[in-house]
C-alpha cells in the first residue's frame, strides 16, 4: 500500500471521487469540438457548424457545472484534495474554463458570423486550453487516489 | 483592480449596462425621415430586450388621440385582430390570424426566442381565430352589429383584398381566391389557390400582406425573411424578403423588389400607380439600429437585407458576403427610427380629418423588444405633400402601454367609408376607430 493513503478519506469522498471522473472529460470532450465547429464556420461560413458550436457549447457548460457542484462537494469531503496546491491548480483552471466558456454561450446567440469571429473563436480556443490544462492536473489529483486505493483493498 | 470592481464590470457587460456605443441618450427624432442617424452597431453580451407582457384593456380604457378626435372599441373580445379592409359599402373584414406551428429547434437561442414571443403575444385571446370576420352597421350609427364570420379555418391569413367579384385572401402558405361581391355576408363558394406562397417549416416572418394594382390586374405579396440576418442560410430565404408580382389569371409570379426584411402594409398610393410598404429592419445591432421605414418600392430595386442596411452599410454578421448586391442597394424613403415594428400602412383618402391628412400615411407600429426604451405601440401619421413624406411623424393613436405592460399593440390601418381611421389591436383584441369629434 502506497504512503499516500495516510490521509484518511470521509465516505463522500469515495462518492463523489469516481462521480467526479465520470463528469469532468464530458465537458472538455465537448468544448474541443466546439472550437473544431468554430474553425469550420469561420472557414467556410455555413451555418450549420455555428448551430453545432452553440449546442456543444451549451451542453459542454451544464455537464461543467455539474462536474463543478461535484468538484466543490469533494474538496469539502476530502482534506487529502485540499491539501497540497495540486487540488487547487486544478480547481481554478477548470473553474476558469467554465466561466470563459459560459461568455462563450452567451457570444455564440448572435446571428451569424460575429457570434464566431473574431471574440467567440478567442473565447473557444481560451477555454479549451484551459480545460486541457485542468487535464494536466487530473492524473495528479487525490481523487484518483481514491480510486486507486479501493481497488487495491479489493485486491 | 480588486474582485468588487471585476464583478462589476461582469455584471455590467453581461447586462448591457455599458455599451461601448453610449446610446443611451440617442435622439430616436434623428431617425425619422429621409436621412436617419446612423450610430455604430453595438450589442451587449446578451440583447437588450424589454418584451411587454401583456395585461389587455380594461373596461372603458381605450387608446388616446389628439384633440379634436374620438376613438371608440367597434369589435371586442375578438381572437388576435391583424388586420382590418374596409369595403366601399361601409362593412368591414377583420382578419383574426395566429401562426400556432413553432419554430424548428435549430438552436440554444430559440428557446429563449420562444419565450420572448409567447410573452409578447400572450393572452391573445382563447377562441377561433384564421378566419375573417364581416362587420356591418345596419343602422349607420358608426357602431357595427355583431360579427359575422366571412370566411373560417384559414392558415394564418393577413392580406386580403377585393378585386371586381373576388375576395383574395393571402394565408401564410397560400394566395386563395373566393367568389365574392361586395355587400355578400357569405362567400360565394370554396377557396380556389391562385398560387403557393413561401411557408415551410421554419416560416419566421409568417404574415403575408397584400394588395392590388389600381387596375386589379395584378396582385402584391410582402414576404417577410425567414431570419433575422440569414442565420439560416440562404437556401431558406427563397423568394422571402421579397415583395411578390401575381397575375391572380394564371397565377404566374415574380419577383417585384428584393432586399425588404419584413414587407407589410403594402399600399398603392392614392390616384397613382406607385406601391407603398413599411418595413422591419433587422435586430440586435444595438437599440437605435436599424431604423424600421417606410418607402415607395421601385420594380426590380434591392434594398438591401441581408448583405447591408440605408444603403451601403454592409452588415458583419452576414455570410456569404455580396460586395455586388451592397454597391446595388438602394435607400428607403423614409426612416421611422429603430424597432418601432411598422405592420400596417394606409393613406388617408377620406375628408373627414382635417385637410392636413389627405394624402398622408398612418402607420400601425406594433412595438419593440429588442431595446430597453420600448418604442413604437402606437399609431403615427406623416404627411405627404406632393406624394412624398414629409416632416416628422404625429403621434396619432398611443398609450397601448401600460407601466410595463401592453394593454394592446396596434398592426393594421384603414381608411373606412367614412373617412374613419380603422386600427386592428392583436393582443388587445380589439378593432378601433377614430373619428372626428362631434363637438369641433
Amino acid at each position: 500500500m502506497a504512503e499516500v493513503i495516510t490521509l484518511r478519506e470521509s465516505g463522500v469522498a469515495r462518492v463523489t471521487a469516481p462521480i467526479y471522473l465520470l463528469l469532468f472529460p464530458i465537458p472538455v470532450v465537448l468544448f474541443i469540438a466546439a472550437l473544431v465547429a468554430d474553425i469550420a464556420y469561420a472557414k467556410s461560413g455555413n451555418i450549420m457548424w455555428l448551430n453545432f458550436s452553440e449546442w456543444l457549447i451549451a451542453a459542454g457548460f451544464v455537464f461543467g457545472a455539474l462536474a463543478a457542484i461535484v468538484l466543490i462537494v469533494e474538496f469539502i469531503a476530502s482534506r487529502a484534495i485540499r491539501t497540497g496546491t495540486i487540488g487547487w491548480t486544478h480547481l481554478v483552471l477548470f473553474f476558469a474554463a467554465l466561466v470563459v466558456e459560459l461568455f462563450n454561450m452567451f457570444f455564440h446567440t448572435r446571428d451569424g458570423f460575429t457570434a464566431v469571429v473574431p471574440v467567440g473563436m478567442a473565447l473557444s480556443i481560451i477555454g479549451v486550453l484551459l480545460a486541457l490544462a485542468a487535464v494536466g492536473t487530473l492524473f495528479r489529483l487525490p481523487v484518483t487516489w481514491v480510486v486507486h486505493r479501493r481497488a487495491e483493498v479489493m485486491s | 483592480m480588486n474582485a468588487r470592481t471585476l464583478l462589476a464590470a461582469a455584471a455590467c457587460i453581461a447586462l448591457g449596462a455599458c455599451s461601448s456605443g453610449g446610446h443611451d441618450n440617442f435622439d430616436k427624432s434623428t431617425q425619422y425621415g429621409p436621412d436617419p442617424q446612423l450610430p455604430e452597431p453595438s450589442r451587449a453580451l446578451l440583447p437588450r430586450m424589454n418584451v411587454s407582457k401583456v395585461v389587455g384593456w380594461a373596461q372603458g380604457e381605450t387608446p388616446t388621440v389628439p384633440q379634436g378626435f374620438e376613438i371608440e372599441a367597434i369589435a371586442t373580445g375578438l381572437s388576435n385582430p391583424r388586420n382590418v379592409y374596409p369595403l366601399p359599402n361601409g362593412d368591414l373584414l377583420v382578419v383574426e390570424s395566429k401562426k400556432d406551428a413553432k419554430e424548428p429547434l435549430e438552436r440554444p437561442k430559440r428557446m429563449v426566442m420562444d419565450w420572448v414571443e409567447a410573452k409578447a403575444h400572450g393572452g391573445s385571446g382563447g377562441g377561433p381565430s384564421n378566419r375573417i370576420l364581416l362587420l356591418r352597421d345596419s343602422n349607420g350609427d358608426g357602431k357595427p352589429d355583431a360579427p359575422s364570420v366571412l370566411v373560417d379555418h384559414l392558415n394564418a391569413p393577413f392580406g386580403v383584398v377585393v378585386v371586381g367579384d373576388a375576395l383574395y385572401v393571402a394565408d401564410t402558405d397560400a394566395l386563395l381566391r373566393y367568389p365574392f361581391k361586395v355587400g355578400d355576408t357569405k362567400v360565394g363558394g370554396e377557396a380556389t389557390k391562385v398560387v403557393d406562397l413561401p411557408a415551410g417549416a421554419i416560416n419566421h416572418h409568417w404574415t403575408k400582406s397584400l394588395t392590388a394594382s389600381p387596375d386589379g390586374s395584378k396582385l402584391y405579396v410582402g414576404v417577410g425573411s425567414n431570419s433575422n440576418i440569414l442565420e439560416r442560410g440562404p437556401g431558406a430565404e427563397m423568394n422571402r424578403a421579397d415583395i411578390l408580382e401575381v397575375d391572380p389569371k394564371t397565377g404566374g409570379l415574380d419577383v417585384f423588389a428584393m432586399g425588404l426584411r419584413n414587407p407589410n402594409g403594402l399600399t398603392f398610393y392614392p390616384g397613382s400607380d406607385v406601391l407603398w410598404t413599411v418595413v422591419n429592419e433587422r435586430d440586435e445591432l444595438g437599440p437605435d439600429l436599424v431604423p424600421d421605414y417606410m418607402t415607395s418600392v421601385k420594380r426590380g430595386a434591392f434594398y438591401g437585407w441581408p448583405y447591408s442596411y440605408w444603403g451601403q452599410h454592409e452588415d458583419a454578421r452576414v455570410r456569404p458576403q455580396r460586395p455586388d448586391l451592397v454597391k446595388a442597394a438602394i435607400k428607403p424613403d423614409y426612416g421611422l427610427s429603430s424597432h418601432v415594428a411598422p405592420l400596417g400602412l394606409a393613406f388617408y383618402t377620406g375628408s373627414a380629418f382635417p385637410p392636413q391628412f389627405r394624402g398622408g400615411a398612418f402607420i400601425g407600429e406594433h412595438g419593440s423588444w429588442n431595446r430597453p426604451e420600448r418604442n413604437g405601440y402606437k399609431v403615427v401619421f406623416i404627411r405627404f405633400e406632393n406624394g412624398k413624406p414629409v416632416g416628422q411623424p404625429m403621434d396619432f393613436v398611443t398609450d397601448f402601454l401600460k407601466g410595463d405592460g401592453a394593454r394592446g399593440r396596434p398592426v393594421g390601418v384603414a381608411v373606412d367609408k367614412a373617412g374613419a381611421l380603422i386600427v386592428a389591436d392583436d393582443v388587445g383584441n380589439t378593432v378601433w376607430r377614430v373619428t372626428p369629434n362631434a363637438a369641433s
